[in-house]
């Protein structure tokens, strides 16, 4: 088990939280809601060590296009890499909704 | 070709195609789907972050509602509580956190209607039992479950709904059985001991937890509804389901003698078993003849 935080910048806010997934075998939960410091915050708490490199380039590629100011919790049961960012947008969608 | 069987009314093929999966839905949608539209209220969400203490400490993630929706809601417009359990997330095992939440919101509505205010609950059953890391806590809590069942369908009938694929497993099929009325669909399980369990315990010559088809003709939603174990079988297809809920609270105040207070009528069914004989579920349903 491994928890891993990173911070990125935000130019937008979103209006509402959103709550998407399921700590199931090759998933996770992601809750999304707005930040108060204009600054996106990521804690994500996975089943899987070691892979601190691969959750850096997914949550990097995400917030290249997604720049809003949320905090984000993630619970990982060893959902791959695409897994994650389609989880990732299914909440921003939901957010934006 | 076979041209000896007649087609199947075209309306018939359109039925088919709209249903809506209860199964394959997550025990939020579950909920949603069964209470009145636009009237899902969830208590103590994944937000409020009310979960396991345990399971970290075992190297387990944990999920932000412990597997368990509960909302307030109404069904035909009546108040209603339906506590949903989430299959995915440790097989739908019941911890403190997550039998907690599901015990402390029946006493609620137990209070509710103990004051004039009746509150119809619903029980989405989908769990393997308790959950093994949390061992006596989780045990504890399911006794509270049955407790509260217990006290609350003096006042309003309790619904249960096993639906599949997981099933009603060990405590909680206790709690299933104690429901006023249970609705299952040809999928649902329900017992006391997974087959998995049986054959690691009694060996695979009491029972090839491999074979689906002699399983589910032993313990399978089918099977139960036919011993009269359970009360209404329906098709895995949402409104359906959430039909049969209603009608289940339709047919008015809980029935005077609930299944686990009949205990001489089991009793004699079971003094009538012979075990030296081998006994398979049709045996079972000409000898309990309960099928409607």
């Amino acid at each position: 088990m491994e928890t891993i935080r990173l911070d990125y910048p935000a130019q937008h806010t979103i209006p509402r939280r959103a709550h998407v997934g399921v700590v199931g075998s090759g998933d996770l939960e992601v809750l999304l809601e707005p930040s108060q410091d204009n600054q996106a915050h990521v804690l994500v708490n996975t089943s899987v060590d070691g892979f601190g490199v691969a959750w850096k380039n997914v949550l990097d590629r995400f917030f290249a296009r997604f720049q809003c100011a949320v905090s984000i919790e993630i619970n990982d049961f060893g959902a791959t890499p695409g897994t994650v960012m389609l989880r990732l947008e299914q909440a921003a969608e939901a957010a934006r909704a | 070709m076979n041209t000896d069987r007649a087609p199947a009314a075209p309306r018939d093929y359109s039925r088919f195609l709209e249903r809506r999966s209860f199964i394959e839905m997550r025990a939020r949608e579950r909920a949603r789907a069964v209470l009145d539209p636009g009237s899902f209220c969830e208590l103590l969400g994944p937000f409020d972050r009310i979960k396991s203490p345990w399971l970290p400490l075992q190297g387990i993630i944990a999920q932000a509602d412990d597997g368990v929706v509960l909302a307030r809601g109404t069904l035909d417009g009546k108040p209603a509580l339906v506590a949903a359990i989430e299959s995915a997330f440790q097989g739908g095992s019941t911890g403190e956190v997550s039998g907690a939440k599901i015990a402390g919101a029946l006493e609620l509505a137990c209070r509710d209607c103990e004051q004039g205010r009746p509150v119809l609950p619903v029980l989405l059953l989908e769990t393997g039992g308790v959950r093994l890391q949390e061992a006596n806590l989780g045990l504890a809590a399911i006794a509270e479950i049955h407790a509260a069942i217990v006290a609350l369908r003096r006042h309003v009938p309790v619904v249960g709904v096993v639906a599949g694929m997981v099933g009603c497993f060990g405590g909680m099929s206790l709690a299933a059985a104690l429901c006023s009325r249970l609705v299952v669909t040809r999928q649902a399980r329900i017992g006391m001991n997974g087959p998995e369990v049986i054959e690691q315990e009694a060996g695979i010559a009491e029972l090839d937890a491999t074979d689906r088809a002699l399983i589910w003709s032993l313990i399978g939603g089918e099977q139960r509804w036919a011993a009269g174990l359970a009360d209404d079988l329906e098709d895995d297809d949402a409104e359906t389901i959430a039909a049969a809920v209603r009608g289940a609270f339709a047919s008015g105040t809980p029935p005077a003698l609930p299944r686990t207070v009949l205990i001489e009528r089991y009793r004699e069914r079971l003094a009538a078993i012979d075990p030296r004989q081998p006994l398979d579920g049709k045996t079972l349903r000409i000898l309990w003849n309960e099928s409607p």
